[in-house]
């Protein structure tokens, strides 16, 4: 968790880019691909992306490494919705009650594809996006209320300690003899005995981190920032590459006639 | 930016501290945590706070952080607390406050960042706030002022990575970026090894030569600080009719005249060590438990994507032995892996290469390796106490808590009275574990792990941040024990504990390119 949001080493181009304008790109893009359940906008979309993965300082090993539960999930997805989706045009498998249609597989296919493309653009943000340099950016650009954004981002890096103390709570548990092994009853209420341990501790941090919060100073109306969130020219190119991407994807499954919005 | 050292240096104005008759009780307590409080500080004065733990010294430190009365309605102030005669809570910024815990003293990711944090607070302009940045870590040496060398972090490096003793200089240097008139620190050095609390120690001394600011400290360890302040203050818990401030005046008139009686408080005295039960006999030297090439981590293997990939050790070739009445200590500097090797040890972490093996007399027909061992067979042959007391408390009762190892077991309950006699925990059978003294705690914690009568006792730094008195009785306990036949390993940076326990020593250094934090400018 705390190596994946650190950003030290990536220097690519889109990690200078303004985080709300990145934010506003990924927007356009998932919003034009939840329209359609085609394959073809799927695939348009998804080919742009990854063309602009050196540009977020991505590659393909990297992307295995953070999101293989995500890609397991719509290629199982996709192959599930194949098996099971009513058959239209030539069957080309047949086991029973389990067939594979050219519909089905499409429509397959199509959900697969859709799912690495709506996927993609969020962990193209996260890859290029410093937490810090987007609570920036939604203080400064977008306006929220500091407190709120300030405190979320100091509790997001307690999140990682919290990992670290289930790892020690559930270790010292076992010294006491709470074990993990038995029924799923015992094992549950073993989990939640670690819960509670964790959650002691989560508050104790919590109340630590803020009286240090506050005896900085933090809390009141007027405040500056060290770090200005600007917006440049990078920022237009990020936001006419994302509408680029959306209307490329439209206009080539309505161009091929593939055009189907999911509500029909 | 980059010449920013050069100018824009504003002023520190030292602040003056004055306390009349004040008094403080927190939100559902009935007594105070303090009462009766006269005390005049006067600017650039530098005050060691001490006092036996409950004398409430915490609770002024956070008063004067301003920080207290957010609690609701119910907590009661009486008298006055004014810094140069103005109420804390109205003038943020004017002290800054330092705690023990170094992790909760990091606010933000990046180093440059969370130093100005406090001054963006302040509303300090852009330029300022970076120049204020770049000479506060100058003065706390994370980052010299003419470039190069080994303390040189860059203002990016992620605060994630720092050692104990450098995030406390961090924490100093957001402070200071302040430019506060009053420096609070609470325990600053408890949580360190002792690298870390002379480099913190130093970093302070150095800040306030600079800037002239008024100090105020609460520590145990007097010998840290004595050399650095020009008074102390000793408190003592407050009544109705005796005032809060017990003794006050120059260090060493303070250390003569109070000597008995700081001592009775648990205060660490400097040249004084407190008297400890000798060992009586060598133990009988039997092996119980045996490292050999051992390579240990925290981490389990990682997934990337179908390949499980083995972490990298934070320390290997390690070899050791157990045995039957005798001491072994772990020691060695902050990320030399010794408490992930005492986990290891005790069957609570899986070895990443080598081996442990149980012998007969330990294993008794359990198998060889305690990490596959079910729980309560693990507990009634290697007992763990952990560094934090609370990791471990499972109920909401002292002596549930006591009774918790024997019943799972279905034997040894008979033990659990001698255990609270002896570890002075009888008249708290019915409180709520959690609720204890530092102290309370770490005996309690002992007691519960000992109570499922363990051959082998896995100690992780048991004498961390613990007055004189518990020491002393920790110490005379476990050699007690280990006359009796148990085998003692203990993580710990304490010298004096370890002599008198005596055995042998395992000394570990930070394995070579491990994932340890690195040690930046400690010289």
């Amino acid at each position: 968790m705390r190596v994946a949001l650190n950003l030290r080493g990536n220097h690519a181009l889109l990690t200078r880019a303004n985080p709300l304008a990145k934010f506003a790109a990924v927007f356009l893009i998932t919003l034009v691909l939840a329209l359609s359940i085609d394959w073809v906008s799927a695939t348009t979309a998804l080919v742009m992306e990854l063309a602009i993965f050196p540009l977020a300082g991505l590659t393909l090993p990297l992307l295995w490494q953070r999101a293989w539960p995500l890609i397991l999930a719509a290629a199982l997805g996709g192959w599930s919705t194949a098996i099971v989706a009513a058959d239209s045009g030539a069957v080309m498998l047949d086991v029973g009650i389990w067939s594979i249609s050219e519909g089905s597989l499409q429509l397959g296919l199509g959900f697969m594809l859709r799912g690495m493309a709506i996927a993609l653009p969020a962990i193209l943000l996260m890859t290029c996006t410093d937490p810090t340099d987007l609570a920036d950016a939604l203080a400064q650009k977008a306006r929220l209320p500091h407190r709120f954004v300030l405190g979320t981002l100091a509790a997001m890096r307690l999140v990682g300690l919290m990992a670290e103390e289930w790892q020690t709570i559930g270790m010292a548990r076992r010294a006491r003899g709470v074990g993990s092994q038995g029924s799923p009853l015992q094992r549950l209420r073993a989990m939640l005995g670690q819960s509670f341990g964790l959650l002691v501790q989560a508050i104790r941090r919590a109340s630590r981190l803020a009286v240090t919060m506050e005896a900085r100073g933090f809390g009141g109306s007027q405040r500056t920032w060290a770090r200005e969130s600007t917006y440049s020219l990078l920022d237009i190119w990020v936001l006419l590459g994302g509408l680029l991407i959306a209307v490329a994807a439209v206009f080539a499954a309505v161009g091929l006639g593939t055009w189907s919005f999911v509500w029909r | 930016m980059a010449a920013a050292h050069a100018g824009a240096a504003v002023a520190v104005r030292p602040a003056a501290v004055s306390a009349r008759g004040w008094g403080w009780r927190h939100s559902g307590r009935s007594a105070p945590a303090i009462r009766g409080l006269d005390l005049e500080i006067c600017p650039g004065e530098r005050v060691l706070l001490l006092g036996a733990s409950g004398a409430g010294k915490s609770t002024l430190l956070h008063a004067l952080a301003g920080v207290l009365g957010d609690e609701g309605d119910d907590a009661d102030e009486s008298g006055s607390l004014l810094i140069d005669g103005v109420a804390p809570r109205e003038q943020r910024g004017r002290s800054g406050l330092m705690q023990q815990d170094p992790e909760t003293q990091v606010v933000l990711s990046r180093l440059g960042d969370d130093v100005a944090f406090g001054a963006e607070n302040l509303a300090v302009p852009r330029e300022e706030i970076w120049s204020r940045v770049h000479e506060a870590l100058d003065d706390v040496g994370l980052r010299p002022a003419g470039g190069g060398g080994a303390g040189q972090l860059a203002l990016d490096h992620p605060t994630s990575a720092l050692s104990g003793g450098q995030k406390q200089r961090l924490a100093l240097a957001g402070i200071l970026a302040m430019r506060p008139g009053l420096i609070l620190l609470d325990e600053p050095t408890a949580n360190l090894d002792p690298a870390g609390v002379l480099e913190v120690r130093d970093a302070v001394g150095r800040c306030l030569d600079k800037t002239g600011a008024t100090l105020v400290v609460v520590e145990h360890r007097v010998s840290v600080w004595k050399d650095l302040v020009d008074r102390i203050v000793v408190l003592q818990p407050g009544s109705a009719a005796a005032p809060a401030v017990l003794l006050d005046g120059p260090p060493d008139q303070v250390l003569a005249d109070a000597r008995s009686v700081l001592i009775a408080a648990g205060v660490w005295v400097p040249g004084y060590v407190p008297a400890t039960r000798a060992r009586s006999t060598a133990g009988s030297g039997a092996l119980l438990l045996a490292a050999e090439e051992l390579a240990v981590s925290r981490e389990r293997p990682r997934r990337r994507g179908f390949k499980s990939v083995p972490p990298l050790p934070v320390q290997e070739g390690i070899s050791a032995q157990v045995r039957e009445g005798q001491a072994l200590t772990v020691a060695g500097p902050n990320g030399a892996g010794k408490s992930t090797f005492a986990l290891t040890l005790a069957g609570l972490l899986a070895p990443v290469g080598g081996k442990i093996s149980a012998t007969v007399e330990l294993s008794r027909g359990a198998g060889i390796d305690p990490f596959r061992w079910k729980a309560d067979q693990l507990i009634s042959r290697i007992g763990t106490v952990f560094q934090e007391p609370e990791h471990q408390f499972v109920t909401g009762r002292v002596l549930d808590e006591l009774m918790f190892g024997p019943r799972h077991l279905g034997h040894g309950e008979e033990r659990v009275d001698e255990l609270l006699q002896r570890l002075r925990l009888t008249h708290l059978v019915d409180a709520n574990p959690f609720t204890l003294s530092g102290g309370e705690k770490r005996r309690l914690s002992v007691a519960t792990v000992l109570a499922a009568h363990p051959n082998v006792l896995v100690l992780d730094e048991p004498t961390f941040g613990q007055d004189a008195n518990t020491w002393a009785e920790l110490a005379s306990f476990l050699s007690e024990l280990l006359d009796a036949g148990t085998a003692v390993v203990s993580v710990t940076h304490d010298q004096e504990f370890s002599a008198v326990l005596g055995g042998t020593e395992l000394r570990l250094d930070p394995a070579f390119g491990s994932g340890a934090p690195l040690e930046a400018g400690a010289a």
